[in-house]
């Protein structure tokens, strides 16, 4: 079997005091598409243990992490290679899919972008170089997401607790990205 | 760069986003009857107007949802959203 490479196999991940920034790879990444109100939406919250969030640039975290990404439109991100995230999805909204005239679509982007992590203390300051966006923890604190521009790269971004963040970026623009923050991370390394 | 009101993401930068012309233009209920006059008028005239104007916008890099605004094209506010 082939060897199966990440976008950023070739990554050193950096780790120091100030600053850690490390590639995720392999994370299953499910895209749903589905009316919030129906009923296939809430048998999916069901599902995965926590309602999908509704309220827009927030994620809600159960076994996996729901991405809002608009209005009808989720990220579903589980933890590793689960392969049981898509069709344990496809379980939950068969039955009001059968029931009524609901649409629902689930597709697997699992290639479709790689995850980042930028954590410790210069993580904000590091993003805030390429980021428009208010990264201030009072507007952008844990359960926060945008989907926005970072070094012009479009990108996923994620605020964790401990002030970690998650950058979501699609697998071709990885390697540009991840050579832009360690550029930008000069001043913040030994 | 414009600072453009996104209904679902709040305010964001102009670069996020992808113009769309002219808000409600309608497409023409028969469009075989118009004469080519007509059908060219439809496709390549737009208003342009010095002062409010509503036009359409594609948040591209966030939501990827279209939606319209009114913007004063003399001052570049934001009239509503």
């Amino acid at each position: 079997m082939a060897e199966r490479l990440s976008p950023l196999a070739r990554f050193e991940p950096v780790s120091t005091d100030d600053l850690r920034i490390a590639e995720i790879p392999f994370l299953t990444q499910v895209n749903l598409r589905v009316d919030p109100k129906s009923r296939a939406a809430a048998d999916i919250g069901l599902a995965l243990g926590a309602p999908l969030p509704t309220e827009p640039n927030t994620y809600a975290s159960a076994d996996s992490d729901v991405f809002w990404l608009g209005p009808d439109e989720w990220l579903i991100v589980g933890a590793g290679a689960r392969a049981d995230l898509e069709p344990r999805l496809r379980a939950a909204a068969t039955g009001a899919v059968e029931a009524g005239r609901v649409h629902v679509g689930i597709t697997d982007v699992s290639a479709q972008r790689t995850a980042l992590v930028v954590g410790g203390p210069k993580a904000r300051d590091l993003l805030a170089h390429g980021c428009a966006l208010d990264l201030h923890p009072r507007t952008f604190g844990p359960g926060r997401c945008a989907q926005t521009m970072l070094a012009r790269a479009q990108v996923l971004l994620a605020a964790r607790e401990g002030g970690e963040f998650r950058v979501f970026v699609r697998s071709s623009f990885a390697g540009y990205l991840a050579a832009w923050l360690l550029d930008a991370a000069v001043e913040y390394l030994p | 760069m414009l600072l453009i009101p996104c209904p679902w993401c709040g305010p964001r930068d102009e670069a996020e986003f992808r113009y769309g012309g002219q808000a409600h233009v309608a497409y023409p209920e028969d469009p075989a009857a118009l004469s080519d006059e007509e059908w060219a008028r439809y496709l390549f005239f737009r208003d342009n107007p010095k002062g409010r104007f509503a036009e359409r916008w594609n948040h591209t890099a966030g939501c990827r949802r279209w939606f319209n605004v009114v913007r004063d094209t003399a001052t570049n506010e934001w009239v509503s959203a």
